[in-house]
C-alpha cells in the first residue's frame, strides 16, 4: 500500500510540475495582457512534435529537447508579433475566436508536415529502466522529469522574484498602465514573455512526449487542465500557478489511483467500479468550483 | 447592437419570407433528387437553435458561458435514456429534456453567477467538464460509446423517421424559439436584461434584482439548448459524449461570434456559415480545418462584430449614401 501511495504521489508531483511549465506562460499572458490564449496548447503540441522529429534526426534526446525549446520559442515570438499582438485590445470573445482559429490551423499544419500517425519519442537509453530508492523502485525517466521540472520552477521563481526583468513582469501583471507610464516597454517585454512561455510549453511537451502519445489534439486536453490550474492559483500569479499545478497534479493522480479503492471499502463492488472513475475524473473540476466559490479570484490574486 | 433588435415591419416580412423559403427546401431537394441534403439541412437547423440559445445568454445577458454543451448534451441524453426505458413519446420526452437542461442550468447558474469575467468563463467550463466525465464513466448509459436510440421519437401522427418531416419539426422549433426570443427581448424582461449587460452596478443601484434576471436568462438559454439536444439525439439516433465535450461548447461559441453576438439571427447565421463552409471545404481539400481557421481569423480582423452585424452595417451605410440629407 505504501509502495502504491508513494509511487502515485511521485507521479502526481511529476505531472504537477509539467503542468506548471504550461501554466506559468499562460498565467502571465493572461495576467499582463488580459488575453485568453486557447492556442497555448498548440505550442505544447508543436514542441512535442519538434522534439520527436529532432530526436529522430539527431539520435539524441537532449538535442531534440533543445531544438524543440528554441524552435517553439521562436515560433511563439513570431505568432505574438504577427497575430496575437493585435488582439490585446479586443474583447475576450474575439480572442477566443482568433485563438480557436489558430488551434485549427496548427492542428492541420502538424498533420500536413508529420501526418496523421502518432509519433514515437523515446526516452534516452540510460534512463529507460527503473531505479531503486531505499527498497522502492521508480522509473528513472520520471525522476528526471521531476528534477527538470523542479529546476525550471526554481529558476523561474528566481528570475521573477530576484531579477530586474522579473520585476517588470510582476509590475506589468499587477498594473500594466502604471508600468508603461514608468517607462517600461511592455510591448517588447511581452514578446519576450510570450516566447519564454512557448519555450516552457515545448519543454513540457518534449518531456511528457515519451509518457503520453505525441499526436494531433494532445494540446487541447492539457490546455483545459492548465486553465484550471491558473484559475485555482489566481490569474497572473506565478506562485499561484505553482501551487495550483501541484494541487491539480497530485489530486488528479491520487484521486484516480486511490478513489476506486477507497470507495470499494464501504460500497458494493459494482457501484464502486462505476462511481470510482467518474468521481476521480471530476475531482479537479470540483476542486476548482469549490475554490472559485469561496475565493472568487483564486488562491493568490495577482491584482490587489 | 440594440439597433439590430429594432422591430420593423420590413424585417418581419423578410423573416416570414425566409422561413417560407426554408419550409419549401425539402420539396425542392426532393425534386432535384438530393434527399441526402435534407438531413444535413435539419442538422444545420438544430445547430442554429443551439447557437441561438447560447447567443441569448452571451449577447443579451452579457455572460460568456463556455459550458453550453452541457445543456445541449443533457437534453440529448434525457431523450436517449427515456427511449432506453421504453418511453419514445416526444410529447413526454422533449419537454422533459427541456426541463432537465433548465434545472441543470439553474444549478450551474446559481454557483457560477457569483463570479464574473474570465472566472465565469472558467467555472462554466468546469461544470460542463464534470458532466462530460460523469457521462463518459457511467457504463450504464453507454460510457465512451454514447447511448444509441432504437428509433426516432414518436410525435402524434407525424412520422419523424421521414427526414423531410423531421426537418419541418426542427424548423418549427427554431421558428418558435426565435419568435419567443424576439418577444421577450422587447418586453420588460429583455430591456432590463440589456440594461444589466450595459451597466450592472447601476441597475443594482436602481434596485433591480440583477442576479435573478441573469439567472433566468441563463436558464432560458439552457432550456433551449436542451430542446436542441433532444432534436440532435433524434437526428443521429445517438446521444454521444462528444455533444458534451468542451470543443462543442467552443464550436457553439464560435458560431455565435461568427454570426454576430447579440443579433437575433446571429446564431442562425453563424451555424449556417460554419456548417456550410465545413461541408463545402471538405469537398475540395482534406485540410479544410486550416482553411476554416484562416477564414475565422479573417472574420476576427475584418468583421469584428460578426457577419450579421457586418451585413447590417453595410446595409445602413448603403442607405445613408442613397439619402445623404436624411
Amino acid at each position: 500500500m505504501t509502495q502504491l501511495f508513494l509511487e502515485q504521489a511521485l507521479n502526481g508531483l511529476q505531472f504537477g510540475l509539467m503542468l506548471f511549465l504550461l501554466a506559468a506562460g499562460l498565467t502571465l499572458v493572461f495576467g499582463i495582457m488580459d488575453m485568453i490564449n486557447l492556442a497555448h496548447g498548440s505550442l505544447y503540441m508543436v514542441g512535442a512534435y519538434l522534439a520527436a522529429a529532432a530526436a529522430a534526426a539527431s539520435g539524441s534526446f537532449i538535442a531534440g529537447v533543445l531544438a524543440a525549446v528554441l524552435g517553439t520559442a521562436l515560433l511563439g515570438a513570431l505568432l505574438e508579433v504577427t497575430v496575437l499582438r493585435r488582439l490585446y485590445t479586443r474583447d475576450h470573445l474575439s480572442q477566443v475566436l482568433a485563438t480557436f482559429a489558430l488551434i485549427l490551423i496548427a492542428n492541420e499544419a502538424v498533420r500536413m508536415v508529420w501526418g496523421d500517425q502518432a509519433m514515437l519519442l523515446n526516452p534516452p537509453e540510460a534512463l529507460s529502466g527503473p531505479v531503486e530508492i531505499g527498497g522502492f523502485s521508480y522509473p528513472a525517466f520520471r525522476l528526471l522529469i521531476i528534477a527538470v521540472g523542479a529546476a525550471v520552477a526554481l529558476l523561474l521563481y528566481l528570475v521573477v522574484t530576484r531579477t530586474r526583468v522579473g520585476m517588470w513582469v510582476r509590475a506589468g501583471a499587477s498594473n500594466r498602465e502604471m508600468t508603461e507610464a514608468l517607462g517600461i516597454n511592455v510591448k517588447r517585454l511581452f514578446t519576450l514573455v510570450f516566447a519564454a512561455g512557448a519555450g516552457l510549453c515545448a519543454l513540457a511537451g518534449a518531456m511528457l512526449g515519451p509518457l503520453l502519445a505525441v499526436q494531433v489534439g494532445m494540446g487541447e486536453s492539457i490546455l483545459i487542465l492548465a486553465f484550471v490550474v491558473i484559475v485555482i492559483g489566481g490569474i497572473g500569479s506565478i506562485r499561484g500557478a505553482l501551487v495550483g499545478s501541484l494541487l491539480v497534479g497530485v489530486v488528479d493522480t491520487l484521486g484516480r489511483a486511490l478513489l476506486p479503492w477507497l470507495l470499494r471499502s464501504f460500497l458494493p463492488g459494482e457501484v464502486a467500479a462505476n462511481l470510482g472513475p467518474a468521481l476521480a475524473a471530476i475531482l479537479i473540476y470540483l476542486l476548482m468550483a469549490a475554490v472559485l466559490f469561496w475565493r472568487p479570484a483564486g488562491l493568490f490574486p495577482a491584482r490587489g | 447592437m440594440s439597433a439590430l433588435y429594432r422591430q420593423s415591419s420590413r424585417r418581419r416580412l423578410l423573416a416570414c419570407a425566409a422561413f417560407a423559403g426554408l419550409a419549401l427546401l425539402p420539396l425542392l431537394l426532393q425534386a432535384f433528387g438530393q434527399e441526402f441534403y435534407i438531413s444535413f439541412a435539419a442538422r444545420l437547423l438544430i445547430f442554429a437553435l443551439a447557437a441561438t440559445s447560447l447567443n441569448f445568454v452571451v449577447g443579451f445577458g452579457g455572460m460568456i458561458a463556455f459550458g453550453h454543451a452541457a445543456f445541449f448534451g443533457a437534453g440529448a441524453y434525457t431523450v436517449a435514456i427515456l427511449m432506453e426505458n421504453g418511453i419514445a413519446s416526444a410529447v413526454l420526452g422533449w419537454p422533459l429534456a427541456v426541463a432537465v437542461s433548465a434545472l441543470l442550468a439553474l444549478g450551474v447558474g446559481l454557483v457560477s453567477l457569483r463570479t464574473r469575467g474570465v472566472y465565469f468563463i472558467m467555472i462554466t467550463l468546469a461544470f460542463a467538464q464534470m458532466i462530460y466525465y460523469l457521462f463518459i464513466s457511467l457504463k450504464v448509459w453507454g460510457g465512451d460509446d454514447g447511448l444509441s436510440l432504437a428509433t426516432r421519437s414518436s410525435l402524434g401522427p407525424l412520422d419523424l423517421k421521414d427526414d423531410a418531416v423531421f426537418y419541418w419539426v426542427a424548423l418549427a422549433c427554431l421558428a418558435a424559439c426565435l419568435l419567443f426570443l424576439d418577444r421577450i427581448t422587447h418586453a420588460r424582461f429583455g430591456r432590463v436584461l440589456q440594461a444589466i449587460r450595459e451597466n450592472e452596478s447601476r441597475m443594482e443601484g436602481l434596485g433591480y434584482p440583477v442576479l435573478r434576471y441573469k439567472l433566468l436568462c441563463f436558464v432560458i438559454g439552457g432550456a433551449m439548448a436542451g430542446l436542441a439536444g433532444a432534436l440532435i439525439a433524434n437526428h443521429g439516433q445517438l446521444a454521444s459524449p462528444n455533444l458534451l465535450q468542451w470543443t462543442q461548447s467552443g464550436t457553439l461559441l464560435v458560431m455565435v461570434i461568427v454570426g454576430g453576438v447579440g443579433a437575433l439571427y446571429g446564431g442562425v447565421v453563424g451555424a449556417a456559415t460554419l456548417l456550410l463552409l465545413e461541408e463545402l471545404l471538405s469537398h475540395f481539400t482534406s485540410h479544410w480545418h486550416a482553411a476554416l481557421g484562416l477564414m475565422l481569423l479573417l472574420v476576427v480582423f475584418r468583421a469584428p462584430r460578426g457577419i450579421a452585424a457586418y451585413v447590417h452595417e453595410a446595409c445602413s451605410r448603403k442607405k445613408a449614401k442613397e439619402s445623404p440629407d436624411e
